[in-house]
């Protein structure tokens, strides 16, 4: 596969880099307020959430993924998906013995 | 004010013989070329291959009469923990991607040097450096490491041997594994020849290429694994402390996960030179090219499922016990996939019997046994009998040995020619192999009987019971190293008096045999354009 | 068929394989934090109520300015190469000198709140950490492994942002390339020279009896240093600090706001 040596370049906008700085220090504040009301049970899910919430935003556009072609995509999959896994299937012991 | 000649060299010219900025020693060890960095890690991965093989020829020795015959059982401890350190880290993981899969993944492709040839270098430097960090152990107060080479926490900890020391030396090393993963990934993605799709590519590309994201995916974790073993003793962070309130089967947990994938980097880029040798000697196209290349993904995928069948008797909870016995059957299925295949290939083939062909046909045979007694381990009831004994150790030795080294062996045979442009003397070979054959199942399959009938791993002393197989499988051992060194004689024979090779001596149809032997240093005079699959023969016996 | 340029300076840039290789090497940095993620998703399932207990004593306020610290670092270094791709020389300097200043005042931070901890005996092996409870003992040595090795990486990344930087502020600089080709390769070449998008005059046929031929490029001093190696080490630069933003977007609420 051959490739060119000065390919497109392509920037993704001041403007929407600062509108997603703005959605992340949002989501901070309701996620410092959300933890100080007290529902034990769902409390981690929640800020597990808002956690994958922020870094979807800065995965796709301050580092550009949603921008990339396919293959990176994919790179970042394998990566959560092995996470998954390996945390996942560790749980079957420490939680049943 | 830089200053660049263009140096465009002589079209004569191979890699051996080109003049670059450096001279002597120095146009080795800071070559960037991928040619001669698979050979630097060839010299210095043999170099610990030898020297892990004799550490094992004392082990054997001091087991040839019970109570101490060399030693005392502080040194064994140390002898076993650094012949497992050595072949493991240094020897097997590297093994086959750092040799055969550096000096011919950019040449199968149809590229001129991997994706980050500085990078690559990197990887050789980084490589000596945890070897040397490795034996520094040595020469300190505390000394070689004497926990097995699975530093399993506690004793990990609480030992005073120079555990900081060898255990950051394994960080390094996984970061040079690492760093080889991420250029071959980067390599087959990026750098193929015109016309080199996907199911075009060699079946040895296929398998460097699952196993480099595994290294990519798997070795991190025990690199942090290994650094909170140095958290833990050096600041007492006690992670794995009971006294302060941690879990010694996390240490496992977290070990294994790497662990057990690493043995899947050491088999996958075996079963990727066996795929490749046994169509050239058949003289026909491998059968099931899709099947071999999905398997060693599948393999890969598999393979980090089943991590905790090595802590079956550890304490974990019986459901894990259960899910993991379960998943670890289904490993076997692609690997059968590849036997079935690569038999179906040899199936009405025209058979030339070669030294590569040998050793491909043993390893598969080996591996299998290992195979075998692997399933025997994943069947809990079975587990409980056998785990520490000595039938574990001869399941990995048949699986990694006879899987992976004999078919790195038999890669080091098919390809020689192309790498030196020599050809070694085949009957020395032959002999070499016969010896081999023979030590190897006397002294694992020794260790085998002895160990399902209950000798434990790692002692240093045995009961009269198990005597006569220690005797047997030490001298065993002896036939073994014989055959090694009349192997390795051989080949630095034919290095400097072996007679020349043709460009194809083996009639060998994937792209490096279609240029030079030695090849040129940008491995190509043209860059080739691919216009067909890689096991094509034109006189095709379909 | 390459220009004397390419030829002459060897230049040859894979822009999607470069960052290829940094997302794949980001992935081992995820997996490295992965292990010790695992190790306090396995413990706190065991020792709830103290980690509850133990995230009292961290200072929420600190924390979320440390968050907010780090979330900005990230949208300079990403405007700063916005800023390089559009050939801004000066606005991408100055983010990037930004992001590495963030990065420092969130080292400040972590050192002043690490300090007021050891000061009160809660640092790995004292004595008053290990008089606790079994849940809080390892939750500080979580704490303290986590955030170090993340600390670690700021560290790191602050570096490597300072190198580029420099790359980037770099005077331009006269480049004399004398080469001594062999002739077969640029026989029939031509020296080439455009002026605007028009014509191009064609300076010299290169024959046999040249042995040797000498190109001198000049940089404009107002766009040197913003060409595509640079870009790309920026953006590479870049990748890597995000990810240590990401690492801390999580860090924070596992230690921080479990109360």
């Amino acid at each position: 596969m051959s490739h060119h040596s000065h390919e497109e370049v392509h920037g993704v906008g001041y403007g929407i880099l600062v509108l997603i700085w703005l959605g992340l220090v949002v989501l901070t504040g309701i996620t410092v307020v959300v933890s100080g009301v007290h529902i034990p049970a769902i409390a981690v899910l929640v800020a597990l959430l808002i956690a994958a919430t922020k870094s979807t935003l800065v995965v796709n556009y301050f580092m550009h993924l949603k921008y990339e072609s396919r293959i990176f995509k994919i790179i970042l999959i394998m990566g959560i998906v092995t996470i998954a896994i390996f945390i996942g299937l560790t749980f079957f012991d420490v939680l049943f013995r | 004010m830089a200053s660049h000649a263009i140096d465009v060299h002589d079209a004569q010219e191979n890699y051996l013989e080109v003049k670059g900025r450096w001279s002597g020693i120095f146009a080795w060890i800071f070559s960037t070329d991928h040619k001669r960095i698979g050979i630097l890690y060839l010299v210095s991965i043999a170099a610990f291959f030898i020297t892990a093989a004799t550490i094992g020829i004392f082990m054997r020795l001091e087991q040839l009469t019970m109570g101490p015959t060399l030693m005392s059982p502080d040194t064994y401890n140390r002898l076993f923990t650094l012949h497992g350190v050595i072949m493991i880290f240094l020897f097997i993981i590297p093994g086959i991607p750092a040799i055969l899969g550096n000096f011919l993944l950019p040449i199968q492709i149809g590229a001129k040097d991997v994706a980050f040839p500085r990078l690559n270098l990197l990887s050789w430097w980084l490589f000596m450096i945890g070897a040397i960090l490795a034996l520094l152990t040595l020469f300190l107060p505390g000394g070689l490491p004497d926990t097995g080479w699975t530093f399993y926490a506690p004793y990990s900890v609480r030992t005073g041997s120079e555990v900081s020391l060898a255990v950051f030396a394994a960080f390094v090393l996984g970061f040079s594994s690492i760093l080889t993963g991420l250029n071959f990934i980067t390599t087959v993605h990026r750098m193929r020849a015109p016309g080199m799709s996907w199911f075009r590519l060699p079946l040895f590309v296929w398998a460097l290429y699952a196993t480099a994201w595994v290294q990519i995916l798997a070795t991190p974790m025990v690199g942090i694994t290994l650094l909170l073993i140095i958290f833990e003793r050096i600041f007492n962070i006690g992670i794995f402390n009971p006294a302060q309130g941690g879990d010694p089967i996390l240490y496992q947990h977290l070990f294994w996960i790497y662990s057990h994938p690493a043995v899947y980097i050491m088999i996958l880029p075996g079963f990727g030179v066996i795929s490749e040798i046994i169509p050239t000697f058949s003289r026909r196209t491998i059968f099931g090219y899709k099947l071999i290349a999905f398997s060693s993904l599948s393999i890969a995928i598999f393979g980090s499922l089943v991590w905790a069948h090595h802590m079956f008797v550890s304490g974990q909870s019986d459901l894990a016990n259960i899910i993991f016995s379960f998943l670890t059957f289904f490993v076997a299925i692609p690997t059968a996939i590849k036997v079935f295949n690569w038999v179906a290939t040899l199936y009405k083939g025209s058979i030339r019997f070669e030294p590569p062909l040998l050793f491909v046909l043993s390893s598969i045979f080996l591996f299998s046994i290992g195979g075998f007694t692997g399933l025997m381990q994943a069947t809990l009831p079975i587990n409980v009998h056998i785990h520490d004994t000595y039938f574990v150790v001869g399941h990995f030795h048949y699986t990694m040995f006879g899987g992976t080294i004999w078919a790195l062996i038999a890669g080091i045979l098919y390809w020689f020619p192309k790498i030196t442009g020599k050809m070694y003397n085949k009957k020395w070979i032959y002999w070499a192999w016969a010896l081999m054959f023979i030590g190897f199942n006397t002294l694992y399959g020794a260790m085998m009987y002895m160990g399902w009938k209950g000798m434990p791993r790692r002692y240093y002393d045995h009961l009269p019971e198990f005597h006569t197989d220690h005797v047997i499988a030490t001298v065993g051992s002896w036939f073994l190293y014989t055959g090694i060194l009349i192997l390795v004689g051989t080949l630095l024979y034919a290095l400097y008096r072996g007679a020349k090779a043709e460009a194809n001596p083996w009639g060998g149809t994937t792209l490096e045999w279609k240029t030079s032997s030695p090849p040129p240093l940008e491995n190509f005079e043209k860059e080739p354009v691919v216009e067909h699959e890689p096991y094509y023969h034109e006189e095709a016996i379909r | 068929m390459k220009n004397i340029r390419e030829i002459a300076l060897e230049e040859h840039h894979d822009f999607v394989g470069a960052k290829m290789g940094m997302w794949l090497f980001l992935l081992t940095e995820l997996i490295l934090f992965t292990g010790m993620f695992l190790l306090y998703s396995m413990y706190r399932i065991r020792y709830a109520v103290d980690f509850h207990n133990a995230a009292m004593e961290l200072d929420v306020v600190i924390g979320t300015i440390n968050t907010l610290v780090l979330l900005t670092s990230s949208l300079t270094v990403a405007l700063g190469i916005e800023a390089l791709k559009r050939r801004n020389r000066k606005l991408a300097k100055w983010m990037v000198m930004l992001t590495v200043l963030f990065a420092l005042t969130f080292l400040v931070n972590k050192y002043f709140e690490w300090s007021a901890k050891i000061h009160h005996g809660i640092f790995p092996g004292a004595d008053e950490l290990l008089s606790r409870s079994q849940g809080e003992i390892i939750y500080f040595n979580l704490y303290y492994a986590m955030t170090g090795l993340h600390g670690l990486h700021v560290l790191i990344g602050m570096g490597i942002l300072l190198w580029v930087y420099f790359l980037i502020a770099r005077k331009p600089s006269e480049k004399v390339v004398v080469a001594s080709p062999n002739v077969a390769v640029l026989q029939g070449a031509k020296l080439v020279a455009t002026k605007g998008e028009q014509e191009a005059w064609v300076f010299e046929e290169i024959g046999d009896d040249v042995s040797e031929v000498e190109v001198i490029v000049k940089k404009d001093p107002q766009k040197a240093g913003i060409d595509l190696p640079n870009i790309i080490k920026l953006e590479n630069a870049g990748l890597y600090w995000h990810l240590v933003d990401i690492i801390w977007i999580f860090l924070f609420p596992l230690f921080y706001l479990i109360t």
